[in-house]
């Protein structure tokens, strides 16, 4: 039951995008086409599930045991990277075909805040492994549902007539703003 | 190409304004920027960061292999952020608590690694540093601009000025879905504005 509270509170409630604020790059550079916008949440679901069971292990062996939690941005940093740079050689060489639909994005995701953002924030939550992954697997979902449904509005918006001012990034913003004053409505769900 | 150092510092604030016109790192603009001093603070810590770290990567630039220089850059910018991380818990912790989760990640601020990439790899201390502080400011400008709209409109105030009553507020500005209205009128109306000038 706890699983399904903190599914549903990380998918809409407190969704990642339109209520934390992060990863917003991503969500704002990757929504022209919906096409792009599926392989990034698809990148994002692989890399976050997976840097948060590390980070997590790595928290909970080697920097409170060693009393060492003032390294802990340095240190989950770095393991997102490599983490990424890891993935990127495993897939090329084992699933090719995975690798294609996801290449261009992997780069991208070691500066995508949301990734070292949800490992800092089950550590302070205090949340156990399990809690952890579902946590973050249910963020990645939520993160990519806001992506898709903003995609799908930003394709609208290119066939519309916008005053030159506006046109780009400002009506994008006020777009989220909008899809973002409609995931409030999700409030007290969970 | 050798610039005057009043341009390198003039050029963050104005012409690579890294929100208005770079549109770099978006988290943390709309995520901390519910009042002017939030915002004012976190461009602040952004700025620290951003000057120390171009800077020191700029020293290093000749040391640093090319094949590698991504992740030393990593390194070097994150250091930098946990030092601010310790230094703000011990003399703001006010500031530093209502920030949160934001000032960890500046590591992940695109502008940072943006900046050390595009300037301080190429440039010498001196420049990189006055960039730095230039790009900071501008920052810090934009967010302070952005957090002064919001807090006004949400509730009135101003830096804890009053200047109508509360209950007049509109309170969505504070909350979520304001940052992005705010932001994407902010940034049409500078189009807007240097449309004019072209």
């Amino acid at each position: 039951m706890i699983y399904i509270t903190l599914f549903l509170a990380a998918v809409f409630v407190n969704n990642i995008v339109l209520s934390q604020f992060l990863g917003i790059c991503p969500f704002l550079g990757v929504s022209k086409k919906i096409e792009t916008a599926l392989g990034m949440s698809g990148a994002v679901a692989f890399v976050l599930t997976l840097s948060t069971i590390v980070t997590w292990l790595v928290q909970d062996l080697l920097l409170t045991p060693f009393h060492l939690e003032f390294l802990q941005t340095i240190t989950f940093i770095l393991i997102i990277a490599s983490l990424v740079q890891l993935l990127e050689i495993i897939l090329k060489k084992m699933v090719p075909s995975l690798y294609q639909a996801l290449g261009v994005f992997l780069p991208l995701i070691s500066t995508n805040c949301a990734i070292l953002g949800v490992a800092i924030l089950v550590v302070q939550k205090e949340f156990n492994l399990i809690e952890s992954t579902v946590f973050a697997l249910s963020t990645a979902i939520g993160f990519g549902f806001a992506l898709l449904i903003f995609a799908g509005l930003r394709e609208q918006l290119s066939l519309t007539r916008i005053p030159k001012a506006m046109q780009g990034m400002p009506i994008a913003l006020i777009v989220a703003g909008l899809l973002s004053m409609a995931f409030m409505g999700f409030a007290g769900i969970a | 190409m050798k610039q005057k150092p009043i341009a390198i510092l003039l050029n963050g604030i104005i012409k690579e304004n890294p929100t208005f016109v770079l549109l770099l790192g978006m988290c943390p603009t709309l995520g901390t920027t519910t009042s002017a001093a939030n915002g004012l603070g976190m461009g602040l810590a952004t700025l620290f960061v951003l000057a120390c770290s171009n800077a020191a990567i700029s020293a290093l630039r000749n040391l640093i292999p090319d094949k590698v220089r991504i992740p030393t850059f990593i390194v070097v910018i994150a250091t930098f952020v946990t030092l601010l991380e310790m230094l703000m818990k011990a003399y703001v912790p006010a500031l530093y608590a209502s920030l949160g989760l934001f000032i960890p990640l500046i590591v992940v601020n695109c502008i940072v690694l943006a900046r050390a990439e595009a300037f301080a790899s190429k440039n010498t201390v001196f420049d990189s540093t006055l960039d730095g502080v230039g790009i900071g400011m501008g920052f810090t400008l934009a967010l302070t601009l952005l957090g002064s709209v919001r807090e006004l409109l949400g509730t009135g105030k101003l830096f804890n000025l009053t200047f109508f009553p509360e209950n007049y507020g509109i309170l969505i500005f504070v909350l979520a879905p304001g940052a992005f209205i705010a932001l994407g009128y902010l940034i049409a109306l500078i189009n807007r504005l240097n449309r004019k000038q072209a």
